[in-house]
């Protein structure tokens, strides 16, 4: 019996590397300019102006709470330190985490369902109506979402009626559901991605070698659409560390979350530095947790 | 008398108002090499998948070794299936997934290793079990596919289409190796392909698929030299059809107004088909030089075709259709030109007069 030569597909050799060579780089330089305009941007918009938080969190403080560059301190970042502000933090970590195991718990079995409908028209349909609510303004919903847990409000009704629960507005739970309303489509659209891409013939495999339903989905399915977790993840908790727009509009004072804090810092509090310094940190979190996220990517896929 | 492996009664599939496999009823004796032959959406894979229990019959029953399958789900059938696309675990190495079937069915780990080292010294992959199945070529992915099943031992192979996505000559070199494999580890295999080449080759049975149903069931040579419809004819290998009136038994006139003796199987007066086989037509410039007993219709060659080791002629013989005559290239045989005045000749037994 002959082995069989068959060697994995390998790039065929450059007939000249010296040309070759050229059409890189002048394939590069096309791909610079291209990038330029959004290269521009993103330093003007979004490089310079995180240069400025980071400078202003390591300056002194005027009596109007506008940074004063003659002194420079690391007052800030001491205060970081304060029971307030660690509590208000630890908050922030936990209503963050929580919501985004919820959006998992609840965007994982519907991304699958959404995933495995046959017909494409099907899935279109219900992806559209995933996205509506970004067709109106976050906060428009926000208020929206106020007017569902005011006192006479329907929520609260249901509550009252059912003697479960009372007035949510302005409590801890309020807060909640707005986060998980906010963001939910966040953690669907990337399972969606990953479920979708699916190929559901390994699905097929696992069963025919002996997994029940629910083996095939821990040791397949699941490994399989990790990327699409950690990716919803990501997009679910770092808006919702930082979120300030939900517990400023549905939260009361005891429910301040890390984002609206600094919102005050820079209002009322008349603490810019202070305000910068919690950017900053809140910033560094974020970073590490994204390069977290590409380097667990970079391995699954 | 071995006992039966797969028994496939009376099943039909449908897919809403489609009917994919129609009625079929088979039989495959244990340590058969069994082929489903026939065109795509004939209903071969679906009957494939009923046997793996990925679908389940709308009707019928199908049994494993006189057990009842039909609705059983996958996982708790004594089968395994190499799939069209390998469908190899992405995410695992190549010993993790020849490995999946035993982890699942709880054996433990030395016997796993053992077992899962058995079989990809079976197909040759030692030094690989590490590599993701991306890092193979198709043809090693294909071997990772049938370690993977084979090492469950299962009572039945299922293979769908395994080699359709390998060059020719991988291909060539891999029917010869199945078949090895099979006769060494003499478990039933259930092929499933389009390939009469493939089927012709490999199996001990071939059962012909069109529309949903199983037209006939035979060894290679049976299905090639006696098929029992236009359609099994024409999906294997080449033949001429000739349109005819069966005359009496062994007789038929043919469109032409030319009798000749055939094979029939219907009574005098019937419509029928005659099959012919291009390498069963002889040449001769007269009647006379023909074998005695074969059945001579003079003709005019129409164009001659060169294919290298052989040459086809296109000749007409008054029927409407060319028939094609298939010639050795060899120095003994003559050469016509287009044009030339000719006689056909072949045996009764080679004209197959087909009814449906």
């Amino acid at each position: 019996m002959t082995l069989l030569d068959d060697k994995p597909d390998r790039d065929t050799e450059a007939a000249n590397p010296e040309l070759e060579r050229k059409a890189e780089r002048a394939e590069s330089w096309r791909g610079f300019f291209h990038a330029l305009p959004s290269f521009v941007y993103l330093i003007f918009f979004f490089a310079l102006p995180l240069v400025i938080v980071l400078v202003v969190s390591f300056s002194g403080r005027k009596g109007t709470g506008s940074p004063s560059f003659d002194d420079w301190t690391l007052d800030a970042y001491r205060k970081l330190f304060d029971t307030t502000v660690l509590r208000i933090a630890w908050r922030s970590l936990t209503m963050a985490t929580l919501n985004t195991v919820i959006c998992l718990a609840i965007g994982y079995p519907f991304a699958y369902w959404l995933a495995t409908r046959s017909k494409q028209s099907t899935r279109n349909l219900l992806l559209v109506l995933v996205l509506i609510p970004f067709w109106s303004n976050f906060l428009v919903r926000t208020y929206a979402w106020r007017i569902l847990l005011d006192s006479d409000g329907p929520i609260t009704r249901i509550g009252e009626a059912t003697g479960l629960w009372g007035k949510l507005l302005f409590t801890q739970p309020a807060v909640f559901l707005g986060l998980l309303y906010g963001y939910l489509p966040f953690m669907v659209l990337p399972l969606y991605a990953a479920l979708e891409r699916m190929d559901w013939s390994l699905v097929e495999a696992g069963r025919d070698l002996y997994a029940t339903g629910w083996g095939a989905f821990r040791r397949i399915t699941w490994p399989l659409s990790r990327p699409g977790v950690i990716a919803g993840s990501i997009l679910v908790f770092i808006p919702s560390l930082g979120a300030y727009v939900t517990p400023a509009i549905l939260g009361g004072a005891k429910t301040t979350l890390l984002g609206d804090y600094i919102v005050t810092q820079f209002t009322s509090a008349r603490n810019w530095p202070f305000g910068s310094a919690v950017s900053v940190v809140i910033l560094t979190v974020m970073l590490i947790a994204t390069l977290v996220y590409f380097r667990t990517g970079a391995r699954t896929l | 008398m071995t006992e039966t492996a797969v028994g496939i009664h009376g099943v039909t599939k449908r897919f809403g108002d489609v009917v994919a496999v129609d009625n079929i009823d088979l039989e495959i004796p244990d340590g058969e090499f069994f082929s489903l032959l026939g065109p795509s959406g004939c209903g071969k894979t679906t009957t494939l998948r009923m046997v793996a229990g990925l679908e389940f019959p709308t009707e019928g029953s199908i049994k494993i070794f006189n057990e009842e399958m039909a609705l059983r789900p996958p996982n708790k059938r004594p089968v395994n299936t190499v799939f069209q696309s390998y469908a190899l675990f992405p995410h695992m190495s190549i010993a993790d997934n020849i490995a999946f079937g035993l982890q699942m069915r709880g054996v433990n780990k030395a016997e796993i290793t053992q077992k899962v080292n058995e079989a990809i010294e079976l197909v040759r992959l030692s030094g690989m079990e590490n590599r993701k199945p991306k890092q193979l070529s198709g043809g090693q992915q294909q071997r990772v596919a049938l370690a993977r099943a084979l090492v469950n031992r299962p009572k039945v192979l299922l293979l769908d289409e395994p080699l359709g996505a390998l060059d020719l000559k991988l291909r060539q070199a891999m029917q010869l190796e199945l078949k090895d494999i099979q006769r060494e580890v003499g478990i039933t295999f259930v092929y499933v392909t389009h390939d009469q080449e493939e089927a012709l080759t490999m199996s001990d049975r071939i059962g012909i698929m069109n529309e949903g149903k199983l037209l006939q069931i035979g060894a290679s040579e049976d299905i090639y030299e006696n098929p029992n419809s236009r359609f099994v004819a024409g999906f294997i290998g080449e033949t001429n059809f000739i349109a005819g009136t069966v005359a009496e038994e062994g007789a038929v006139r043919l469109s032409n107004g030319v009798a000749v003796k055939a094979r029939t199987f219907s009574g005098a007066g019937s419509e029928v088909t005659v099959t012919l086989r291009p390498e069963k037509i002889h040449l001769h410039q007269t009647p006379d030089t023909a074998r005695p007993g074969y059945n001579t219709v003079p003709g005019k060659v129409s164009r001659r075709i060169y294919y290298g080791e052989s040459l086809y002629y296109e000749i007409d013989i008054g029927t409407g259709d060319l028939i094609d005559a298939r010639v050795e290239n060899v120095p003994s045989q003559a050469r016509y030109e287009a044009g030339d005045q000719i006689v056909i000749a072949f045996h009764p037994e080679a004209a197959e007069a087909l009814t449906e």
